[in-house]
């Protein structure tokens, strides 16, 4: 079974850490994630930029709403996320945009990814 | 993380919103530090023990507010408030107590403390240690150590900017829309003060600090006002700067031209969040100066190589900027593309009828003489290099224009040969 493991932590307070402080945490995480990865069990990982980056596209209307900033209603609940390669925001929003003709309702909150580590269990198996 | 130092992390990240709801609640600026000072006294003795508190401003405005309130006698009107031993387990009645107290007005505090703080007579250098000791807590001894100055000087700087607006007027109530973004510009260009301050000190550490705790700001202010592109712009503009900072300068301390950075030493991370919040900033079609500042920088950022640079936009770019801010400095910068696409000649035209203008301007010397130097003019690119070296205003400065300088004697001492 595939498991996520979605990352909340409040962002005042890890903005605010130095860049040592930063490095720490990082290489303390990427020792069990070689770990995991040597097990074969480490799929991506990403750490998302802060959420003044974001965009929301609300697809509760038509044609939907784009509004600056992340999704901040707490009526709706976090169901999946895709990774996508877009050339830009605008591109990144007609993607988000076509997403949402096929599935209207609720919202999708564009963030762009500042660190990707690809999926490597298949790597690790062969 | 040691206790210690995740309540010291949650106390500088609350501080903006909490100092900014007790200065609307006490309408005194050193009342508003004295309470401030106190909650986070009872919040290390308290948190450890009962464990951090869901929201840790509302809690610091709350004993804030109750420790000065002991102070001062308290009045009929007053409710009580719950004692803070009380407080940190209260998760439920926390929230919507908070919200009675302040609800919608954290917004308008925080930037009414940043306003408080860019009063227009206030000279630049007030405003810059005064939003650092009040609004980011930096402590006389860090500003002191970040200006290079006596913690006493800047201790009687900060003490006269608080008399200064003691004696003005500080508008409590909350801004019309014409007001707030009033506030917002002034508040944006004291925020790009500080990280200047810091970005132009060359390589000092401390000062570096001042560029860090300049984008937190920025970012605070993003967060509270998310659709506003200038405030994406200025964002965006000091992480791409900022990005660069472990490049500009060599093991003694001379700036690197951009042109002969390690682009590999460049902050990916920070370049990446600043493009991302051009492309956010120019959806909204509302360009600003911050903006076109911002997408130089991303052009720079951009280039893997520097011939890969693309100078015609940056021209372009510059070309817009003088049209919205007309300055004889940023035609000094556009000189610099112009340079790069239409040859040195083209540039010198250019910046010539400036000299009159910028006659005590370090970097106007230090151009004119680079543009001489390509045109083969060795004498004098020499005369302008000697009258940078005279006006620069730290040793990093003057030992980059000597680098040129040596080149310019070397190559006319060939001429001389040849």
């Amino acid at each position: 079974m595939l498991y996520a493991i979605l990352c909340y932590h409040e962002e005042d307070v890890v903005c605010s850490w130095t860049r040592e402080e930063d490095e720490a945490v990082m290489a303390r995480l990427a020792v069990i994630q070689e770990r995991l990865t040597k097990e074969g069990k480490m799929g991506t990982s990403l750490r998302l930029l802060p959420t003044t980056a974001a965009t929301t596209l609300r697809k509760s209307q038509e044609p939907p709403l784009v509004l600056d900033g992340p999704f901040a209603e707490t009526k709706e609940q976090l169901l999946g996320f895709y990774i996508v390669d877009a050339d830009d925001l605008d591109d990144a929003l007609n993607i988000a945009r076509e997403l949402a003709a096929a599935n209207p309702g609720g919202a999708y909150e564009i963030r762009p990814v500042g660190l990707f580590n690809p999926d490597r269990r298949e790597a690790v198996r062969k | 993380m040691t206790d210690a130092a995740w309540i010291g992390a949650a106390l500088t990240a609350a501080r903006p919103q909490a100092m900014g709801a007790l200065l609307r609640y006490f309408r005194d600026l050193d009342t508003a530090e004295e309470a401030f000072q106190e909650a986070c006294l009872r919040a290390l003795k308290n948190w450890p023990k009962n464990g951090p508190p869901r929201d840790p401003a509302a809690w610091l405005i709350l004993v804030g507010r109750n420790a000065a309130l002991d102070g001062v006698r308290k009045t009929s009107r007053q409710t009580p408030l719950p004692d803070e031993e009380h407080l940190s387990d209260l998760d439920d009645v926390e929230a919507p107590l908070a919200e009675r107290l302040d609800g919608s007005h954290y917004r308008d505090d925080v930037l009414r403390l940043l306003f408080v703080c860019c009063h227009p007579e206030l000279a630049a250098t007030q405003q810059i240690a005064l939003a650092l000791r009040v609004v980011s807590g930096l402590s006389v001894r860090q500003i002191a150590r970040a200006f290079l100055a006596s913690e006493a000087a800047i201790e009687q700087r900060i003490t006269r900017a608080k008399a200064r607006i003691a004696s003005a007027d500080v508008p409590f109530e909350a801004p019309g829309p014409v007001e707030r973004a009033e506030r917002l510009g002034a508040v944006a260009a004291m925020i790009y003060l500080v990280f200047n301050d810091g970005y132009s000190a060359g390589a000092v550490p401390d000062r570096a600090a001042l560029c860090e705790e300049a984008i937190r700001l920025a970012r605070i202010l993003l967060r509270l006002f998310p659709a506003e592109p200038e405030i994406m712009g200025l964002t965006a503009l000091m992480l791409l700067q900022h990005a660069r900072a472990t490049a500009r300068f060599d093991a003694n301390g001379e700036a690197i031209l951009l042109d002969e950075q390690d682009r590999g030493l460049w902050d990916a991370k920070l370049i990446n969040e600043g493009l991302a919040l051009i492309d956010k900033a120019m959806r909204h079609r509302a360009p600003g100066a911050y903006q076109v500042q911002a997408a130089i920088a991303a052009l720079h950022a951009r280039a893997a190589r520097p011939e890969d640079t693309d100078w015609a936009q940056i021209d372009a770019l510059y070309a817009s900027l003088e049209a919205m801010q007309p300055s004889p400095v940023v035609t000094l910068n556009r000189a610099v593309a112009v340079g790069k696409v239409a040859g040195p000649a083209a540039a010198l035209a250019l910046i010539e009828p400036l000299e009159g203008s910028l006659s005590g301007y370090f970097h106007y010397f230090g151009a004119k003489g680079a543009f001489l130097l390509q045109l083969g003019r060795s004498a004098e690119a020499r005369t302008a290099f000697d009258r940078a070296i005279a006006l620069a205003g730290t040793p990093a400065e003057a030992a980059h224009i000597r680098r040129h300088l040596d080149r310019a004697l070397r190559e006319s001492g060939e001429a001389a040969e040849k």
